[in-house]
């Protein structure tokens, strides 16, 4: 189904036409249910909360909108669909249950995630297989950029003896001992904002 | 009339656009001046051009002209005069047509900079940018026409053209059908035009990397000459982004302000980009690495505002068929693959001149920091990426239409951000190339050992969410460790001048504003994570049917209901129904709860448009936390009961404080300094002076 209830803002003019046809198969679904349920009645909607009623729709997407939850959906087929998960609720359904009920209706769309089977399991395996690739690109080339020894050497005759480099990580830590490179930092900050504003 | 003239404009732009970027080619192959100054010349030419286009549109909106299909579309007689002007971003065509409009602003304002020190990048500049307005003007001249008309055909069809079809007369409707009322906010007033300012500038830069791959100037003179442009065009982009969630939160009834809608990511892939670009530029600039790098991350960024555009133009999001049944999602798509695919050929193409000129010096060094920024930027947009497009590919192999919610960005993006966070306390403390573990250790200790006292009166105050107490010790650390350095060099320069704290602070901030620029949006976005935090962990909600008198309760706080009116508006637009309710807080000690404030949720229905709208009442504390009442649904008068959803939004007023800081920080960051050439050079003059 292409409609919306909630007008895209960017592209307000897909105007819902099938929210119509929508509720009144909905009302229809719902007179079939109930003569069914009636047999198995529990509790009555009435003492079904809005709260427990929006825990379980909260979970759950509009059928028929695009990326609007169906606890926050304001359309007349929303409200009937909460309808819907308040009686189910009366009747002792769990939440699971509902979904499951959800699903079978109206898709997997109805979900807030894709379910892990089939081939929704690439939306959970791609990110995580390219975040980590990249970390190991990242990782090698940082260690193919990490400055050898020599080359330490000779660049630490290129600069001021006072940010002398040390050519290992090991004399670097104890270079830092020595000298706190953090004061160091503070000195170097004072002395020059005392030459600028001579 | 005004309409042909506009369109007019348009072709003329389209084809002034077309012949610059061809002269600026010839000229730089041929090493022909006068075809480069041409080529400048029509480059500003389209500014004014497109300026008469834009106003002949916003002209003709504001006297509802609705033979235009446009004007029609978008307008209606009840409409104040400044939505009818600001429908002109409220509707396809005309959105482009303002794209193209800050598109030519912004290429006028590169090509009127001053040239003399790299002229041979000019042409070049030029071309990208005419190149990308090209595209977008004869986008709107071939398939988004705003100026086209409404015709009835000789069989009582209306259609839309340009001009007259044989055997039809004009069809001018009495009214419009008015605009979307979502798109009837302030928010949205500004919302889209600094989204896309924030948009058309990150072209700025874009071009001006082709012109180092082309010209084969690929030091970091590009980076240099761009620096503001990108800060500007970050500013812009984070200002679009928060706006739209503001927006979104008070406008959607959601109780929140972001809700990985497709529409969201589109608009903060670039951003994400964008922000690793602005970092890793620093790396090329200080160290002359990550060269090929900062090339793929600006392409990348260029490429995903067009994708952006295109997602949100081209009816792909709704399904994947309404892209093959409108001409503009194919048009699109090309054009995104034609400029990846010349631009990364182009970067192949230089890939070898692009090598690091230095090397790694400890894994603690800020390069090395920034480097993992990058990754967690990169790896968050990854997620969005696939996100987005996961649902297209399902529609496409399997026929089904999937959700990804935030049920999927929350888990897998949650982590990524909390460890950018945590990077972004340390890494200002990093020096470059120099700082071990050690050296880090010894400038954070004191401030990140400060920072467990959050979490520990956390605990103490009866907070047990693990989630919770690791968000706001992470928070705390950052913003210890940000203000703990702004403090401790003021403090330094206040030693060594001894004049007042504050002016220390302010000719530190002076001295260096990209670095102190910087440390205030980290502390900026440190702001806008406890907003984060306070909606995702902490947001309580609650909903009931209650008769007027009656109360709801939620938390320490009670909603009762006054009453309810519904009206239709003078003009007759649009039905209210608004209700009064009081909002009391119990405070401890007293017995008797405290009134605090009265707000007034709303449905709007519009007749026009046949659209609810849920406009909630929301209160907001001095300590950030807002109440934010939704009239659900109302029974008639007799019975006299309301429904009310009432979401307890802890701290999320500081998300709003932090776009402010945000705001500010980045102007620091962006305000032009004095040309740093011209700085060197009179330094040296007064060197040589005192010698002598």
């Amino acid at each position: 189904m292409n409609d919306k209830c909630r007008i895209n803002p960017i592209n307000p003019h897909g105007k819902s036409i099938i929210q119509g046809m929508a509720a009144l198969y909905l009302a229809l679904v719902m007179a079939c249910l109930s003569s069914v349920s009636s047999f198995a009645q529990q509790a009555s909607p009435s003492t079904i909360t809005d709260d427990q009623v929006n825990a379980v729709a909260k979970q759950l997407y509009c059928p028929v909108c695009e990326n609007t939850p169906l606890d926050v959906c304001p359309t007349q087929a929303c409200a009937q669909w909460r309808d819907l998960i308040r009686l189910k609720l009366s009747e002792g359904w769990t939440s699971q249950q509902i979904k499951t009920y959800f699903v079978q209706q109206y898709g997997d769309r109805v979900l807030a995630a894709p379910p892990a089977r089939g081939l929704n399991l690439l939306v959970y395996i791609i990110p995580p297989v390219t975040i980590l690739a990249g970390a190991f690109i990242l990782f090698r080339a940082l260690r193919a950029w990490k400055q050898p020894a020599e080359v330490a050497a000779s660049y630490n005759m290129l600069i001021p003896q006072d940010f002398a480099q040390p050519s290992s990580t090991e004399q670097a830590a104890s270079a830092a001992n020595a000298v706190p490179s953090q004061d160091r930092y503070l000195a170097r900050l004072e002395e020059e904002l005392r030459k600028s504003d001579q | 009339m005004i309409a042909n003239l506009g369109f007019g404009a348009l072709v003329i732009s389209f084809l002034v656009s077309v012949y610059g970027a061809g002269a600026a080619v010839y000229g730089a192959r041929k090493n022909a001046p006068t075809f480069v100054d041409s080529a400048r010349g029509a480059m500003l030419l389209t500014f004014p051009l497109l300026t008469i286009s834009a106003f002949s549109i916003i002209y003709l909106l504001a006297t509802q002209h609705y033979e235009i299909a446009y004007v029609s579309s978008v307008t209606s007689n009840s409409m104040p005069l400044y939505l009818k002007i600001t429908a002109l971003w409220g509707g396809q065509a005309g959105s482009l047509i303002l794209w193209s409009w800050l598109m030519s602003a912004f290429a006028s304002a590169a090509t009127l900079r001053n040239w003399d020190r790299d002229r041979e990048f000019l042409p070049w500049v030029i071309v990208v940018s005419l190149v990308t307005l090209a595209f977008f003007v004869g986008m709107s001249i071939a398939l988004e026409n705003p100026f086209a008309r409404l015709w009835q055909t000789f069989s009582g069809e209306v259609i839309t053209r340009f001009l007259q079809p044989a055997g039809a007369i004009a069809f001018i409707p009495r009214d419009g059908n008015g605009l979307n009322p979502l798109l009837r906010h302030p928010g949205m007033v500004a919302h889209p035009p600094l989204l896309y300012l924030g948009f058309v500038s990150f072209v700025i830069p874009y071009a001006f990397a082709m012109a180092a791959l082309i010209t084969g100037r690929t030091d970091d003179r590009w980076i240099r000459l761009t620096r503001r442009w990108t800060v500007i065009a970050w500013l812009f982009l984070s200002l679009g982004l928060i706006l739209g969630m503001w927006w979104a939160y008070d406008v959607l009834g959601w109780g929140g302000y972001w809700g990985w809608d497709p529409v969201e990511i589109a608009a903060l892939m670039p951003w994400l980009t964008g922000t690793a670009f602005l970092h890793s530029v620093m790396i090329q600039e200080k160290r002359g690495m990550l060269k090929q790098w900062n090339m793929v991350l600006i392409i990348l960024t260029y490429d995903l505002v067009i994708f952006g555009t295109f997602l949100t133009r081209s009816g792909v999001l709704s399904s994947v068929h309404a892209f093959s049944q409108s001409a503009i999602g194919p048009v699109f798509f090309a054009f995104i693959g034609a400029t990846l695919i010349a631009s990364l050929s182009l970067l192949l193409r230089r890939w070898n001149d692009l090598k690091a000129e230095a090397q790694l010096a400890s894994w603690f060094s800020r390069e090395a920091l920034f480097l993992i920024n990058n990754l967690l930027f990169v790896g968050i947009f990854v997620v969005c990426l696939w996100g987005v497009i996961f649902p297209l590919i399902s529609e496409l192999v399997t026929g089904q239409k999937m959700t990804v919610g935030p049920a999927f960005y929350e888990p897998a993006t949650g982590p990524l951000w909390v460890a950018l966070v945590f990077l972004m306390g340390i890494c200002p403390l990093s020096a470059w190339q120099l700082s071990t573990y050690r050296t880090i250790g010894r400038a954070a200790w004191k401030p990140a050992l400060a920072s467990l006292i959050v979490p520990i009166a956390l605990l103490i105050a009866g907070i047990r969410q693990p989630g919770a107490l690791l968000g706001f010790w992470v928070i705390a650390y950052a913003a210890f460790l940000s203000l703990y350095q702004l403090f401790r060099e003021a403090l330094a320069r206040y030693r060594a001048h001894n004049d007042n704290l504050l002016i220390s602070m302010w000719r530190l901030i002076g001295r260096n504003r990209r670095r102190y620029g910087g440390l205030i949006i980290h502390v900026s976005v440190i702001l806008m994570a406890l907003g984060v935090i306070g909606i995702e962990l902490f947001q309580t909600e609650t909903q009931g049917t209650i008769a007027p008198g009656q109360q709801l309760t939620l938390g320490s706080y009670r909603i009762k209901f006054d009453s309810l009116a519904t009206f239709d508006t003078p003009d007759g637009g649009l039905n209210v129904a608004r209700a009064v309710v009081s909002i009391y807080k119990n405070n401890a000690g007293n017995p008797v709860p405290q009134l605090i404030g009265t707000v007034y949720p709303r449905r709007d229905y519009y007749y026009e448009s046949q659209q609810p709208m849920t406009i909630p009442g929301v209160y907001s504390s001095i300590s950030g936390d807002d109440i934010y009442v939704v009239l659900v649904d109302w029974q008639s008068i007799t019975s006299q009961g309301a429904t009310f959803k009432i979401y307890s939004n802890p701290l999320v007023n500081w998300m709003w404080l932090g776009g402010l800081v945000l705001l500010l920080g980045s102007l620091i960051a962006a305000w032009p300094a004095k040309d740093p050439d011209a700085t060197a050079l009179a330094r040296r003059a007064a060197l040589s002076r005192r010698e002598a």
